[in-house]
């Protein structure tokens, strides 16, 4: 059977035949299709980012109780409120602390890591492996396994001789970043790995040729052209830092002395933790994000001033 | 292929705005529902059949199930129970109070109680409770909790007491006798040194939550009202946690520690395995919650007496869950049916007693599942002695149990830090529980 010219031809060729109406320039189509794509990710960011933001900053700007609901606008009040409380400042300052410590020690081990299991061998297959399993882990499950083998009563690890791992601030501190760097250095070594295996192996060769040692290659070829993945690492690290509460909600519940309250967990404590204030909460959680936006957008900027 | 679309989309259209009217109607026929409970009030309620749900936190799971199958059992009327895990329940209860959309009933931690009940969760009952011909028998401490301004709006749900529990086989080897646990806060002190003289290994004299403002709340308060003190005004609104008696209690507890009598890891002890330790057969004597006193049994000859205040006394904080009908509610007369069985003595001896747990109502306290076991006996009694109480204070959690409390900086610094700073640390409390 032979094609029928109205199915053949172009509309503009069907107008003229005669046969029936033009149709509508395609040109539109592709900008429906692309909206249909898209509207099911934008419904889904419409319904859980943008509704609840504006909400959070609806309440950040009202007198919001936890029972007692929305009971007027009161700006600025619940800002100035929230810097006031006495746990804020220590917040802030556990919260740095902890986000700089853990950033330095997870960059450096994750960096040593994937250097270590860059070259693809079966035993280095398994130790990859062996590096990324605690990653599948949850962070609630990981924070609770470590409680156990913190807890004096239950921990196999007596033998470190080591009296109580959560019962001064420092201690506390330490056993909480070691979880983390138990729990995400395979996760961030992975992302270092990748940026290794991009590295063109002529580079190196180049290098060798030059003259160039191990140590040399490392600093002037090897890190140099790892900065986008180490950027990557940096800004993932200190976001999840930054915006740390599972583990310490766990391990420590913010002591011993109130020492490892991190902002987040003062967020917590605002709306749930018996002052059920919505609204000092949310105000307290729009300046965690104005900080984290301000940290971040001078991490792109540097980034990007170097790349340039 | 266009005509096509149309048509589609007509039918999708139109099938969209038929599920939105059918919505809309369902919406309707939820709207015209009034509550059941505008009829006369009576002792027993509504029994036709109604589907309730109901809240509870975790660690009330063994009662509030046991509950709630012994009343579907017996009952036209279901109820749907909820467990919530204990950190998330004010949270959820708060989503659900801004939304409109509590359950019919929900049990709520004792302590927060007066500040639901002024932010306006639950239904007055005050009439109902006043038709139960034991009214007067309740725990009166979970009643006054629930009252506000003349009006009740809670009932005791299930009572958890702090008992002292000791451990007898480490008595007989440390030469104690193990019939008699501390009746002083001094007896307690030694009980726990000789037990501790034992140098087992792994074996302590005693143990606490040293980093658990609520578990010191529920063990340490009735060491003062034992010894005839107050740790707040009668208002809830000035800590007098700076007291002799409460001087001696926390003494008592540096002295354990300096001592090394106080099991490893009480310094960062959080509550999440504050009575694992007892249960392992490692602690000589320590406060404890009744509740597990069945659970603790399985695996140590327990001993229990009351908790003792410093030359003598017997008191107890009589905590737990009381349990209301939510301002959502729009079955109250079903609700009230479920919570005057609750009350009854079929709910109260036949599943409550006989599961270990205590009775809430004074009359019932000799029953014959306490007659079997002397130590169901002395809880049941010390729940209804004057000197326990259920203290009533809005901020409660705030001053307290929250792990950020002021309590919690006070009580570290009386046994592990700077004794000096009571005054200061006292005046703290203070300041939350006025805001």
């Amino acid at each position: 059977m032979s094609p029928t010219p109205t199915l053949a031809a172009p509309p503009g060729d069907v107008a003229r035949e005669g046969g029936r109406r033009p149709r509508r320039p395609l040109r539109r189509s592709p900008a429906l299709t692309g909206w249909a794509y898209a509207a099911p990710t934008a419904i889904f960011v419409l319904i859980f980012f943008v509704v609840p933001f504006l909400l959070v900053g609806r309440m950040s700007v009202s007198d919001w109780g936890l029972f007692a609901g929305n009971r007027g606008w009161n700006a600025p009040e619940n800002f100035t409120s929230a810097m006031d409380d006495r746990m804020f400042w220590p917040a802030v300052w556990f919260t740095l602390k902890y986000t700089v410590v853990t950033t330095v020690i997870l960059l450096g081990l994750s960096l040593g890591l994937a250097l270590i299991v860059q070259e693809s061998t079966r035993w280095n297959g398994l130790l990859r492996t062996a590096f990324l399993v605690p990653g599948a882990l949850g962070l609630a499950s990981a924070s609770l396994l470590f409680y156990a083998l913190y807890s004096p009563q239950a921990s196999p690890l007596g033998f470190l001789g080591i009296d109580s791992f959560l019962g001064t601030p420092s201690a506390a501190l330490w056993s909480t970043v070691a979880l983390i760097v138990w729990r995400f250095a395979g996760f961030y070594m992975l992302l270092v790995l990748v940026g290794l295996q991009g590295i063109s192996g002529d580079v190196y060769e180049a290098a060798r040729l030059d003259g160039a040692g191990r140590w040399q290659v490392f600093r002037y070829v090897t890190l140099p052209l790892l900065r986008p993945s180490l950027a990557l690492c940096t800004i993932l690290c200190v976001t999840g830092s930054m915006l740390a509460f599972d583990q310490f909600y766990i391990l420590t519940k913010g002591g011993p002395d109130n020492s490892t309250v991190t902002i987040v967990q003062l967020v917590y404590n605002m709306a749930f933790g018996g002052q059920n204030d919505l609204g000092r909460a949310a105000a307290l959680s729009i300046l965690v994000l104005v900080a984290l936006l301000v940290v971040n957008a001078l991490q792109f900027r540097n980034l990007r001033g170097r790349e340039g | 292929m266009r005509t096509r679309i149309s048509r589609g989309a007509r039918r999708a259209v139109a099938a969209i705005a038929a599920l939105g009217l059918v919505a809309a109607m369902a919406a309707c026929g939820s709207d015209d529902e009034t509550p059941s409970g505008s009829g006369a009030v009576t002792a027993e309620g509504v029994d036709d059949g109604a589907e309730l749900a109901l809240w509870t936190r975790a660690p009330l799971e063994l009662q509030a199930k046991a509950l709630v199958d012994a009343y579907n059992k017996s009952h036209k009327n279901q109820v749907k129970l909820t467990i919530v895990p204990n950190d998330d329940y004010v949270a959820k209860v708060g989503a659900a109070a801004g939304s409109g959309d509590l359950p019919d009933l929900f049990a709520a931690d004792i302590v927060y109680v007066p500040n639901w009940t002024k932010a306006g969760l639950f239904s007055d009952i005050t009439e109902h409770i006043g038709k139960l011909p034991y009214a007067d028998k309740l725990n009166q401490g979970h009643i006054s909790a629930g009252t506000r301004d003349g009006a009740k709006y809670v009932l005791p749900f299930v009572l958890d007491l702090s008992v002292i529990f000791y451990n007898k086989d480490l008595y007989r080897e440390a030469g104690l006798d193990p019939e008699k646990g501390p009746t002083t806060l001094e007896e307690f002190k030694q009980q726990a040194l000789a037990v501790q003289k034992l140098n087992k290994p792994g074996t302590y004299g005693t143990y606490f939550g040293g980093n658990c403002g609520g578990c010191n709340v529920f063990t340490w308060f009735p060491m003062v009202w034992a010894s005839g003190e107050e740790v707040m005004n009668p208002e809830g609104t000035k800590s007098l946690l700076d007291g002799p008696a409460a001087q001696k209690v926390y003494a008592t507890w540096r002295e354990l520690n300096a001592a090394g009598a106080i099991a490893p890891g009480a310094k960062d002890e959080t509550g999440a395995t504050w009575v694992a330790a007892f249960q392992e057969g490692k602690v000589g004597v320590m406060p404890y919650p009744a509740t597990l006193l069945a659970t603790a049994a399985k695996t140590v000859d327990v001993g229990l007496v009351p908790i003792p205040g410093v030359s003598g006394g017997a008191s107890t904080f009589v905590g737990g869950d009381g349990i209301g009908i939510s301002k959502d509610s729009k079955k109250n007369a079903q609700a009230w049916n479920f919570l005057s069985w609750l009350t009854s003595e079929a709910a109260q001896v036949d599943v409550l007693a006989a599961g270990n747990s205590t009775v809430s109502r004074t009359d019932l306290a000799d029953n014959k599942y306490s007659a079997k076991d002397p130590r169901v006996a002395t809880v049941n009694k010390v729940a209804a002695s004057p000197q326990s109480k259920t203290p009533v204070a809005l901020n409660f959690q705030q001053a307290f149990n929250a792990p950020t409390s002021p309590w919690v900086s006070l009580l570290r610094n009386q046994v592990y830090g700077d004794q000096q700073k009571l005054a200061d640390d006292n005046a703290a409390v203070t300041g939350v529980l006025g805001q």
